[in-house]
């Protein structure tokens, strides 16, 4: 089972919670979706406002409500925005989005760096979104980021999995969860993630503006937990060549004779 | 401080797998832990002249048509140990000698006029005599000389190793000996090398000072080298998870005659050695695998250029003996005598550049 933090998760599908069509559709594809862990733009809600309508949804008995700072373009509005949903809605989680550039929404490595530091000793679980770079990873890692989240593509594009040599490399370097956030964009992209070795997608725009998002929350599930499946069973690899099934000696061999006991 | 599996289930696992296990390993796309043991098991034997291309082919791509060359300079054959297998044991009555400043300096003028520029500094344990201020004065006479000097001496404490990389010490070797625990307590009866832990951890510790580079390694002859094959996976593993910016070697001395006369208690030919390490460069794409002096010609030279990275060469393992080389207190004798000069040209043979410099001193200022 997945855990971050501590905490265990038995569905590796995160929603975000934006552009959804009502507030009822966005609680028909929680509920489909089996999801443990949704996100909220800050933002975007009143947490002092028990009537919001998206925290009327997102019921924190069974699910981690992870407040993220999107819409923060340096390390300080990102940290003043933590500092308002820990002292509202009394939670230690938190998915940092520093974004200084609001055509691409890409994530500035730099303050995200900073922000995580500072955020982390003051104790908060911080899930960084970030740039698919495996160095930044592992310095997130190193300054006690509870997961990495790296894009698989710019957020809302749906173009996939673009980032699949960087995302492998993190896979394989992280010594904490690994979340592909942003550019999902069909069950297809979830699977391809989980296949590789990802801990956990998150999405939101492929659900939220689907025909039926509920249904679509149900798909994406069931792509995550097939992709986690063949994950842990092993794929078989890819090869160029044809091979027999049973093991037979390949042509491209070493002479070996210079052992003096072959 | 994390464990290792046990060596005996390690031990047990390898040889649970079959030729398919070992085709599917050597074909692998991202060749893991379990690839690893694979590889490492008798079935894969069959299959080493293709584990040596796909050796050869990944070494090639890392780290190009290229091998490091490197001396060792022995300061001290002092020791408080009575590792049975060596010939620095207290036990045994050579000659002892402890190198001054001068001479040591002196044995550096005559690598570096060799044309070394990376030396790795040995030394038998003894903290009374060769202590962390002895190494720190050290360092910083010969930094400037040499693009690169390590260690190979006693485990040191964090902090220690951190005074040691201010002073100049780019690099920390430190072998287990074996990774299986009731042997290794049989071997080592006394001394403060008892500590199968405190040694297993002391990379770590050298990893954690901000050491540049850090070589582990284990000593073929003493229990089942595959099971210590796959114990330095998994230690690597441990070690890569923790500290990423930290370049990690691998050594495969095998048991040679000492003083002493330890005879190996397991048979590792060199094949079995080569097995070894194919089965780490095809699991691991990017640690230096060091083949040393211990080594006879025909056997490194056909080596060169299928895994390993880096070579030593025209080394003397007693105290002063370059500059006096009719001396004795040797730790081990040498399997290849040949000089810098003459395994220089044997790589570039090989079609393969001696490389003498890595890394620079100005890198540590």
């Amino acid at each position: 089972m997945l855990t971050i933090a501590d905490s265990p998760f038995r569905s590796r599908l995160f929603l975000g919670t934006g552009k959804f069509g009502s507030t009822a559709l966005l609680k028909e594809a929680i509920d489909a979706s089996g999801t443990e862990m949704v996100t909220v733009a800050l933002r975007r809600v009143d947490l002092r406002d028990p009537e919001d309508d998206i925290m009327t949804v997102v019921n924190q008995n069974t699910l981690v409500f992870l407040p993220n700072t999107s819409g923060a373009r340096n390390s300080d509005e990102a940290i003043r925005l933590a500092h308002l949903a820990r002292a509202v809605s009394k939670t230690n989680w938190l998915k940092l989005e520093v974004t200084p550039d609001p055509r691409t929404l890409l994530p500035d490595p730099a303050e995200t760096l900073i922000a995580t530091e500072k955020l982390v000793k003051e104790g908060f679980i911080v899930l960084p979104y970030i740039n698919a770079d495996p160095i930044l990873a592992l310095r997130l890692q190193d300054v006690g980021a509870a997961a990495v989240m790296p894009l698989g593509s710019p957020i809302g594009t749906n173009q996939g999995i673009l980032t699949a040599f960087q995302i492998a490399i993190i896979i394989e370097q992280a010594s904490v969860p690994v979340v592909v956030d942003a550019g999902i964009g069909a069950p297809s992209h979830a699977a391809q993630a989980m296949e590789m070795g990802a801990d956990a997608v998150l999405v939101n725009t492929a659900i939220a503006v689907s025909g039926n998002p509920a249904v679509m929350a149900s798909a994406f599930a069931q792509a995550v937990r097939a992709g986690r499946s063949a994950y842990e069973a092993g794929l078989g690899q890819k090869s160029l060549q044809t091979r027999a099934s049973s093991p037979q000696k390949g042509s491209l061999s070493e002479d070996l004779s210079f052992l003096d006991d072959k | 401080m994390t464990a290792l599996p046990q060596f005996s289930h390690l031990r047990h696992q390898i040889h649970q797998y079959t030729r398919t296990d070992a085709e599917q390993a050597l074909n692998a796309s991202r060749p893991g832990i379990h690839e690893l043991a694979a590889l490492l098991s008798p079935a894969a034997e069959h299959y080493l002249g293709e584990m040596a291309a796909r050796s050869r082919q990944l070494t090639l791509q890392r780290f190009g048509r290229t091998t490091q060359l490197y001396a060792p300079l022995y300061l001290s054959n002092y020791c408080t140990n009575r590792c049975v297998y060596c010939g620095f044991s207290a036990d045994n009555t050579i000659e002892r000698r402890v190198l001054s400043l001068e001479e040591a300096e002196q044995e550096a003028e005559v690598l570096h006029s060799r044309g070394f520029s990376h030396i790795l500094l040995v030394a038998g344990e003894a903290d009374a005599i060769v202590g962390v201020s002895y190494l720190e004065d050290i360092a910083r006479r010969l930094r400037h000389r040499f693009a690169a000097v390590s260690i190979e001496v006693q485990p040191l404490e964090e902090e220690q190793y951190r005074r040691l990389f201010t002073a100049g010490i780019t690099g920390v070797a430190v072998y287990q000996e074996t990774y299986d625990e009731t042997l290794y307590d049989s071997l080592h009866p006394s001394g403060k090398k008892r500590d199968f832990h405190y040694r297993f951890d002391t990379p770590r510790r050298a990893g954690a000072a901000g050491m540049r580079e850090v070589g582990i390694g284990a000593l073929l002859g003493l229990s089942d080298w595959r099971a210590e094959g796959l114990s330095l996976g998994h230690h690597l593993l441990l070690l890569r998870n923790q500290f990423w910016q930290t370049a990690f070697t691998v050594s495969f001395p095998r048991l040679r005659p000492a003083a002493g006369a330890f005879s190996p208690l397991e048979e590792v030919t060199e094949k079995n050695i080569s097995q070894l390490i194919f089965a780490l460069r095809i699991f691991d794409a990017d640690v230096g695998l060091i083949l040393s002096t211990r080594e006879e010609p025909h056997f490194r030279d056909g080596m060169l250029g299928l895994g390993p990275t880096r070579y030593s060469a025209g080394s003397c393992t007693a105290p002063g003996g370059y500059s006096n080389p009719d001396g004795n207190g040797e730790q081990f004798s040498v399997g290849d005598h040949r000089s810098l000069s003459d395994m220089a040209s044997v790589i570039r043979d090989k079609g393969l550049d001696p490389v003498y410099k890595d890394w620079d001193s100005t890198f540590q200022h």
